[in-house]
């Protein structure tokens, strides 16, 4: 902008914003915030960009147009409707928002690590919009997440697939009908014998024998269970009296829904002996894996996964951290691809997600995958792994409109989002985060010097304090502590990210101490 | 009640002000000692249900209010309260702290809880659950804060048992009586649920906030199956299998069964917002604990018809943060507007009340109160959700609250508006008695040694030599507080200090229909206490030695290690 150079931009801008805002163009005075969702406008068009659609092709100066936060046109050129938001990407690049299948970010916590089978919890219930995760992945295109449990059960928790509404609150992040899932994890993690605790009594199983005996256990309990309430519901309808009904078991009830196909399965793993060993677990019990997730030797089991209709999600060149994954290779995404099985490329870390682009473009070079080929791992093939490819994934007419724009072409190392939209609504805009960032840098000082006022006046009477307080949370964890905790069990390193720290003791939530 | 004639007589003196120097107020009420009727004359009375009154005279008789108004009839055995110049308010309560629980944790014993470094391995461990315990069971009046939060002007708690995801069931509690069971008004009135985890891997179940919220949903699931299992195992006993006991479950369905409100714990809107679908999924009847982001969600709160305990601990900067660890805007700007989320959730039309939440110094609450309302809560508002409201929401507004007539008399009254913090609180009733509150005395210079401990004081009366035992706690100020017990009763100590190597602690105490000061004055060695007790111009002297003291100056001189 132009006028930005000037010295009176600041003057010039509040001008254009005040007339903006009589004129009534803008809504909200608020930036959007971890508490404010942007506006939604009811009718976008995106002008002027390479569209790359995944399913049909890269048109070149083409036009989005977006109603109602669907897709309503893609082509060529397509004519401002009159009261259309008008985004001119000239030079631009957009394609489907980027779906991370394995993700930790959004939640308050990941691991219920106390227990072998954790079926019982659910990631849903303990959604954090406010985890600035979500914000910094939108700034990474990305749009959609499979929020998982971690990896410390050989059957962890519930688990879910969100979209990034950054603002909205948690009941407004799950993606609606999507699927929910279940994690459970082989080899060393749920083995835990690389983590016992002086005193504390080694939790069952210590091996991977234990694991696969520990997951047949739990279904086994499941099968029994599902078999009790039919037999009740059998005989309650034939009429017969004073029956007393099972129990209700919430940790048998997403495992029937297992049995049932109505819950889809996303297995942590990295060795072919142990993938082998759930499909045929899966097989016993009649239930599908739907991803095998890292999946790191999948590259030697590609034909049994591609025959069992198995999803791999992996990564795209992490090896040798731990020795279940000294046979790692980078090839593994294009292999595996090659030989039928439908790869995405994952995060399983928020730092990592901010360039899942990249991480898919590695696969261009390792293997030989084509540009659209590479494309698609981290865009349609989530989406059909977590079934939501009706919904989203492509550019398509119909679906919903969530893109992201770049300056670059997304395959290139050079290439930075410089919007994000969910639902035709902007959640990501690198222009405007900029131009906010001295706004909100003065709030920030403006309320430190204010609190830190009438802290010093408030200092003088302070009394020592003898008594605990009812209801108040053990400060036994500090801020930033959290996450670094819960990540334990997952055995991933840390990519070479100064933030992380940061990003951890963001996420947590103000007031949440009691 | 002695004559007047035997008053004037300073030996005789001597020996009533000896027989009653150590004993409580309520030890006198069971003597029929202490007066049953009083009338506050003339005082501003701000009844909280009505209108404020000029001039009006209130009545108590017999623990209740018998009268209250501009023409009112004192009775003639009434103690008689000048109210010129005076305010007069219900009792303040306190809606939710452990004042009056003992601060050792009851044992568990046999069948008692899994503490969570035991591993727990599933729900069906019941990890961190004692809801069989209760509060009107445990009421302590050894519980030094009854008396402070008592002199800061409130009559009334709801109390809880401490400590896990279903700590026990709370009472409300009125603070003062002769014995534990004085304290109750009503229980159990509510199940406050605490989001506590295991902490850590290798903790045992549950160790993430998501496995507490599992937990919690299969034990209402289990509360409410066992009702209905064991109903049917009662009308066919032959013919179906027994179905196990199980006290979490049984006392669970109790209180379902009783409507007994379930307390939420939710700060942060993520917290409110999730309690509210909680309370929507668990079918109970709740209300939520915390509410300091209810700036942003009152009219959520309000739509689902939750009231909600606002605590008064306001957030603030840790205080040996590191400063190089910098709060982000959204915790800078929840510490600035925290104190409006009273004002927020009275517009928005919510049913809710204020809580010490942690403040451990009682006058701390009023002028943390007093944040809320110049954050824009109206101060007639605020003084409702320290009294009415309260009561409102844990269903004794029947009783307590406000006053009215029949009401239990709970007062507190001041020489202004209770907001201003150049107010002081004259006097408070609890249960129609009546307790002097009064300014601790400062102590002047730092003190030298500590008085904690144990104390035998001798003395000699008229009577002869006589013993009673000092119970005293020193802050590091040197202001000094506890009791001190004779034969005939315990008396709590209003204002102590030590000053250097000099003391001085005062108990007041009715004497003759009125109340009087008795001073313990003198100097501290280090090891024993000597000085004078003085009430209303005589005095008497005493020593005072710790029982065991000079055994355990043998055993453990510092060389002995």
């Amino acid at each position: 902008m132009k006028i930005a150079n000037s010295p009176n931009a600041d003057r010039l801008r509040a001008a254009l914003r005040c007339l903006l805002c009589v004129l009534g163009l803008i809504s909200r005075a608020l930036p959007a915030s971890a508490a404010n969702p942007p506006d939604a406008p009811a009718v976008i068009l995106i002008q002027n960009a390479t569209i790359m659609t995944v399913s049909h092709g890269t048109i070149e100066h083409g036009a989005i147009l977006i109603k109602d936060g669907k897709i309503a046109e893609v082509g060529q050129s397509i004519k401002a409707p009159k009261d259309a938001l008008v985004i001119d990407a000239a030079g631009q690049f957009v394609i489907p928002g980027i779906i991370d299948c394995h993700s930790h970010i959004a939640a308050e916590s990941i691991n219920e690590g106390s227990i072998s089978v954790s079926s019982i919890v659910n990631m849903a219930e303990i959604l954090n919009p406010e985890d600035i995760d979500i914000y910094r992945d939108l700034a990474g295109g990305v749009t959609s997440a499979n929020i998982l449990h971690g990896s410390a059960n050989a059957i962890g928790g519930q688990t879910l697939v969100i979209k990034l509404r950054w603002g909205q609150p948690a009941t407004k992040l799950p993606f609606e009908g999507a699927v929910p899932g279940i994690k459970f994890a082989l080899g060393e993690n749920p083995k835990r014998s690389n983590f016992s605790l002086p005193g504390q009594p080694r939790r069952y199983p210590a091996t991977r024998m234990g694991v696969e005996e520990t997951i047949r256990g739990a279904f086994s309990e499941a099968r029994d269970y599902k078999k009790a309430w039919e037999d009740y519901k059998k005989r309650d309808s034939a009429g017969e009296k004073n029956l007393i009904p099972p129990r209700r078991d919430l940790r048998l009830e997403p495992l029937v829904e297992v049995l049932e196909g109505k819950r889809y399965v996303h297995s942590h793993c990295y060795r072919e002996d142990e993938i082998l060993m759930l499909l045929r677990v899966a097989k016993e019990f009649g239930f599908k894996v739907r991803t095998f997730q890292h999946v790191l030797e999948g590259y030697k089991v590609a034909d049994e996964l591609a025959a069992a209709g198995a999803g791999a999600s992996t990564f795209s060149d992490w090896w040798a951290y731990k020795v279940e994954a000294y046979d790692a290779i980078p090839y593994n995404a294009a292999l595996m691809t090659r030989r039928g099985v439908v790869v995405s490329i994952n995060s399983d870390d928020a730092g990592e997600a901010t360039h899942l682009n990249q991480e898919a473009a590695k696969s261009m070079k390792f293997g030989g995958m084509s540009h659209d080929e590479a494309l698609k791992m981290v865009t349609l093939n989530p989406a059909m792994q977590l079934g939501i490819d009706k919904r989203v994934g492509t550019i398509d007419v119909g679906k919903d409109a969530d893109l992201a724009i770049y300056n670059h072409d997304p395959m290139s190392a050079y290439a930075v989002v410089q919007k994000t939209l969910i639902d035709g609504r902007v959640y990501f805009d690198r222009q405007r985060d900029i131009a906010e960032r001295p706004e909100r840098e003065k709030e920030k000082k403006a309320l430190s010097d204010k609190l830190k006022k009438s802290g010093e006046k408030k200092s003088e009477d302070k009394k020592p304090d003898a008594t605990v307080a009812i209801g108040q949370k053990p400060a036994e964890k500090k801020p930033g502590d959290k996450k670094a905790e819960e990540m334990k069990p997952e055995d991933k390193p840390k990519p070479p990210q100064s933030s992380s720290r940061e990003s951890a003791a963001a996420a947590l939530l103000p007031g949440g101490a009691l | 009640m002695g004559s007047s004639l035997i008053l004037r007589c300073a030996s005789a003196v001597c020996v009533t002000v000896l027989l009653t120097v150590f004993c409580a107020a309520p030890t006198l009420h069971a003597q029929g000692g202490e007066p049953q009727y009083f009338a506050i004359r003339g005082a501003r009375v701000v009844p909280v249900s009505g209108a404020p009154m000029e001039n009006a005279t209130i009545v108590i008789s017999r623990g209740l209010f018998t009268a209250i108004g501009k023409d009112v009839t004192i009775p003639p055995e009434a103690w008689v309260i000048e109210g010129q110049g005076l305010t007069v308010y219900p009792g303040l309560f306190d809606s939710f702290t452990d004042v009056g629980m003992p601060t050792a944790p009851a044992t568990g014993g046999e069948g008692g809880p899994r503490r969570a470094q035991e591993g727990a391995r599933g729900p069906e461990d019941r990890p961190a659950s004692t809801p069989w315990r209760s509060a009107a069971e445990e009421a302590s009046l050894s519980d030094k804060r009854i008396e402070t939060w008592r002199s800061a002007g409130f009559t009334t708690v709801v109390s809880a048992p401490k400590g896990g995801i279903f700590p026990g069931q709370a009472a409300v509690l009125d603070l003062a009586g002769e014995r534990a069971g004085d304290l109750v008004v009503k229980s159990p009135v509510a199940i406050p649920l605490g989001f506590q985890t295991s902490g850590g891997f290798g903790g045992g179940f549950p160790n993430s906030i998501m496995g507490v919220l599992a937990y919690i949903h299969q034990v209402w699931l289990d509360a409410e199956w066992s009702t209905k299992a064991q109903a049917i195992y009662e009308k066919n006993l032959r013919s179906t299998a027994r179905p196990r006991y199980d006290r979490t479950e049984a006392a669970l369905a109790d209180a379902l069964e009783d409507h007994a409100l379930i307390l939420i714990p939710a700060n942060n809107s993520v917290q409110l917002r999730r309690a509210l679908e909680l309370a929507d999924r668990w079918h109970v009847n709740g209300a939520i604990y915390g509410g300091q982001m209810a700036y942003e969600v009152a009219p959520e709160i309000a739509a689902k018809k939750l009231p909600v305990l606002v605590s008064l601990k306001w957030p603030e900067a840790e205080k040996d943060a590191d400063p190089e660890d910098k709060p982000s805007l959204r915790t800078l700007q929840f510490r600035d507007r925290a104190p409006s989320s009273p004002a927020a959730l009275a517009k928005a039309g919510v049913k809710f009340a204020l809580y010490s939440g942690g403040i451990t110094t009682p006058k701390d609450i009023l002028k943390a109160a007093k944040k809320s309302i110049e954050a824009g809560l109206a101060p007639d508002a605020a003084l409702r959700a320290l009294t009415l409201s309260p009561a409102e929401i844990f269903g004794v507004a029947d009783r307590l609250g406000s006053i009215e007539n029949g009401k239990i008399a709970n007062l507190v009254v001041t020489d202004g508006d209770l907001f201003e913090e150049k107010t002081k609180i004259k006097l408070v009733f609890v249960d129609g008695h009546r307790f002097e509150a009064r300014e601790p005395e400062k102590p002047k210079d730092p003190p030298k040694g500590d008085l904690s401990g144990k104390w035998k004081l001798s003395y000699t009366t008229p009577d002869g030599p006589e013993e009673s035992t000092a119970d005293l706690a020193m802050e590091k100020d040197g202001t000094v507080s506890g009791t001190i017990t004779s034969k005939r009763g315990t008396a709590s100590i209003i204002s102590g200090s030590l000053s250097v190597d000099r003391f001085s602690f005062t108990l007041n105490i009715p004497l003759e229909g009125a109340p009087a000061d008795v001073t313990f004055t003198g100097t501290f060695d280090g090891t024993s206490l000597k000085g004078s007790i003085s009430v209303q111009g005589f005095s008497m002297e005493f020593n005072g030695v710790k029982p065991g003291g000079i055994s355990r100056a043998m055993v453990s001189p510092g060389g002995a290690q």
